[in-house]
């Protein structure tokens, strides 16, 4: 099948220069650029779908009792925020990031499979239709957390696990055709003289993350599988009338969900390593120690699922393992911090906006990591689980890691996929307003957690009434400051200051080779070894 | 380059492309296995391990050789009733203390309240979950499963011994049956 696909792929080739137009331009490309552009904006809709619901959500917790929504549609909301944000919003904004940035930066020409390409991406829109379409249903959209912990998901289900399970398999589909268009590209399309270790840390980083998503997307694939059956299909996988065990959900969940949460921060850190050095005018510290840290991040990632679980009453020796190998994550994670503390140290620094968030991105990820830690910790677990300061921890490292990371390299690629510089102004607004409200959002939830607030909970007791209040009104003003970046984007693609093709002094890399906005078709002949060369500065000598 | 340079090239990096894409496929599917295999795998390893609380799912043979008469240990009862399932099931006495390597018998009590005849499954768990492996079941209601007509009600017996060889630090175990309405999967 995959011959056919590529013998496709190359009739295409030969006349390659006329460009559809319309919506079958979009429909029908198989140019790895307007797949990323799509992938970028399919994300950031889906992010402010998510958001919309956070919203709804803070709105009902600005104060204790039942205000605006009934308990379990409440439950639906933290259910499909949690599933969009991770499965619509950061990991397809990333995929967007490969396929626009990692054929430049190695100097081919495309993805190595451009019509699977095409593919992976249109059937997402499908799958995350059919979430949502959930929401219209007599059944109402799934409720049961976006960890869909079986029994809560087959035998007390409210209907829409069949649809949930089904938009899941799409999702996965999705994300593993995209995975292996990565690992192709990267190991058979590099520039000749681009060897493994000349490579752009951002290269590597999706490198690595491609491979943990082929290693686990089919893990959850099948677990969904198990979870339709035994909901449709009278199995007993988790059914312990069966013979089957619900904690084993568990334990299949989080061998998938703890490299997950990787896949969703290991290209966060391909960005900055790719900004702090542009903007401190220094090349990226240690970056082989930074490609080590990577690779053991994401093995020790396969080691340390049941650190979730440690109050489902694992014997003593269990929890002791996991808590230390999750406490070992500690390590190679600690390189890459102190990794980007050296670039900027005694650079020459200038605070453009990328910079801005990927500075912000050093520092919150780290409280984030920090928080990590602490409920890495067995004994101190027992109090935090499933308290708001779970919710803290994992918002500190998806949204201001993540999240902000995406932003920085939003706009450090800006130039180069516009051809025009954003409105400096306006992105330093987005900045400030974000920063302060993210921060104004996400502490004060640290303080509920450990007075002891459950989450996943439409109310709550009065003693919590004066934190949630403020944590409201970060997440409206964090919510409203998202729209600033739409505006700076549209104002960004509809004109501007003309962009030079190396609009960032400090920048190095092919991508910075070729025209802004980049032409439709790069690297149609390969970069010349002076160009690959250039890049060595980011590389090891 | 010319074209028929250019020609081979794109063949090779082709050929290159789909040997790659096949080896990941490859690895696709080997883990969509590896998902599934997780199970059998989860159910070894707590059977080596007796983590779980699971207890022999068939009859031993009684294969104690004294009665540790110099120790005793509590062997508590519970019952639990999986939501849906309208039967009054309970342990005839709630504790009894016993010697490890002594055997014995214990009943429970089973009604069906419903005016439908019907069948159910007790699942038994041990707690604390490393003692399971030490605690056996020569003969136990819940090896099989329990039919019960219209109002039907029985005492269904237990016997049991504790292995002599259970930890020091352990003096309690409790019993926790739970017991699901299989009447659909059964007919």
């Amino acid at each position: 099948m995959t011959t056919d696909v590529i013998e496709q792929d190359s009739h295409d080739e030969h006349h390659v220069e006329h460009k559809m137009t319309g919506i079958k331009r979009w429909l029908y490309t198989t140019n790895h650029k307007d797949i990323g552009t799509l992938y970028l904006w399919f994300s950031f809709i889906m992010f402010l779908t998510g958001g919309a619901m956070a919203m709804v959500i803070r709105a009902e917790l600005f104060q204790p009792g039942l205000q605006l929504v009934e308990p379990d549609f409440f439950n639906q909301l933290t259910t499909v925020h949690g599933l969009i944000m991770v499965f619509g919003a950061i990991m397809p904004a990333f995929t967007g990031f490969a396929n626009w940035m990692i054929p430049m930066m190695i100097g081919a020409p495309d993805m190595a499979l451009p019509r699977m390409n095409n593919w992976s991406f249109w059937i997402l829109p499908f799958a995350f239709i059919i979430l949502l379409s959930t929401f219209f249903m007599d059944s109402g959209a799934p409720n049961f957390g976006w960890t869909f912990y079986a029994p809560l998901s087959t035998t007390y289900s409210n209907g829409s696990t069949a649809f949930f399970v089904f938009a899941i398999h799409i999702m996965g589909i999705s994300s593993i055709m995209g995975a292996i268009n990565i690992v192709v590209t990267i190991m058979n399309m590099r520039a000749p003289g681009m060897t493994y270790m000349k490579m752009p840390l951002f290269v590597w980083t999706f490198f690595i993350t491609a491979y943990l998503l082929i290693a686990v997307m089919p893990v959850l694939a099948g677990l969904v599988t198990m979870l339709l059956t035994d909901t449709y299909f009278g199995t007993s996988f988790f059914n312990a009338a069966g013979g089957g065990d619900p904690v084993m959900f568990q334990h299949i969940f989080w061998f998938f969900g703890h490299p997950e949460v990787y896949i969703m921060i290991l290209p966060a850190f391909g960005i900055v390593s790719t900004t702090i050095p542009t903007f401190s005018r220094k090349r990226l510290f240690g970056y082989s120690s930074m490609v080590y840290a990577t690779s053991s991040i994401a093995l020790l990632s396969f080691i340390v699922w049941a650190h979730h679980m440690f109050t489902t009453g694992m014997p003593l020796f269990g929890e002791l393992f996991f808590m230390y190998c999750t406490m070992l994550i500690a390590v190679p994670t600690g390189v890459k911090v102190f990794n980007w503390v050296a670039t900027m140290w005694r650079g020459s620094l200038s605070f453009e906006t990328p910079m801005l968030f990927s500075i912000a991105f050093v520092i919150l990820f780290t409280i984030g990591g920090f928080s990590g830690l602490m409920l890495a910790m067995t004994p101190v677990d027992f109090q935090y689980h499933d308290t708001y300061f779970v919710v803290a921890h994992f918002h500190y490292v998806l949204v201001t890691g993540s999240l902000f990371s995406i932003y920085a390299g939003a706009y450090y690629w800006l130039p180069k996929w516009t051809g025009h510089m954003y409105n400096d102004t306006l992105s330093k607004w987005h900045f400030w307003c974000s920063l302060i409200s993210v921060n104004l959002l996400f502490f004060p939830m640290h303080f509920l957690g450990l007075a002891g607030m459950p989450r996943r909970i439409p109310d709550y007791a009065l003693q919590f009434a004066d934190f949630n209040k403020w944590v409201s009104i970060g997440g409206f003003a964090f919510g409203l400051s998202q729209l600033i970046f739409l505006v700076v984007v549209i104002k960004c693609i509809r004109g501007g200051e003309k962009a030079a093709a190396k609009p960032w002094e400090g920048a190095v890399g092919l991508e910075w080779t070729v025209a802004s906005p980049a032409p439709y078709h790069t690297f149609s002949t390969p970069p010349s070894q002076k160009d690959i060369d250039n890049i060595e500065p980011q590389g090891i000598k | 380059m010319n074209d028929t340079e250019q020609n081979q090239a794109a063949t090779e990096s082709r050929n290159n492309n789909s040997k790659t894409v096949k080896k990941l496929l490859l690895v696709v599917l080997a883990m969509f296995g590896f998902g599934f295999a997780l199970v059998p795998l989860y159910d070894v390893f707590c059977d080596i391990t007796g983590l779980n609380g699971k207890t022999n799912k068939t009859a031993v043979a009684y294969t104690a050789t004294t009665i540790d008469k110099s120790r005793t240990v509590t062997v508590q009862f519970i019952t639990r009733n999986a939501q849906g399932i309208p039967w009054i099931f309970e342990p005839v006495i709630n504790e009894i203390t016993v010697h490890p390597g002594e055997i014995t018998l214990v009943s429970f009590y089973a009604k069906n309240k419903a005016s439908y005849d019907m069948t159910a499954q007790a699942v038994p768990s041990v707690s604390p979950g490393l003692a399971a492996n030490y605690f056996h079941k020569i003969e136990c209601f819940c090896f099989t499963q329990q039919p019960l007509r219209a109002a039907e009600e029985v005492e269904m017996t237990l016997q049991f011994y504790v292995d002599v060889e259970l930890p020091e630090d352990i003096n309690t175990l409790t019993l926790s049956y739970t017991l699901y309405d299989i009447t659909e999967k059964s007919s």
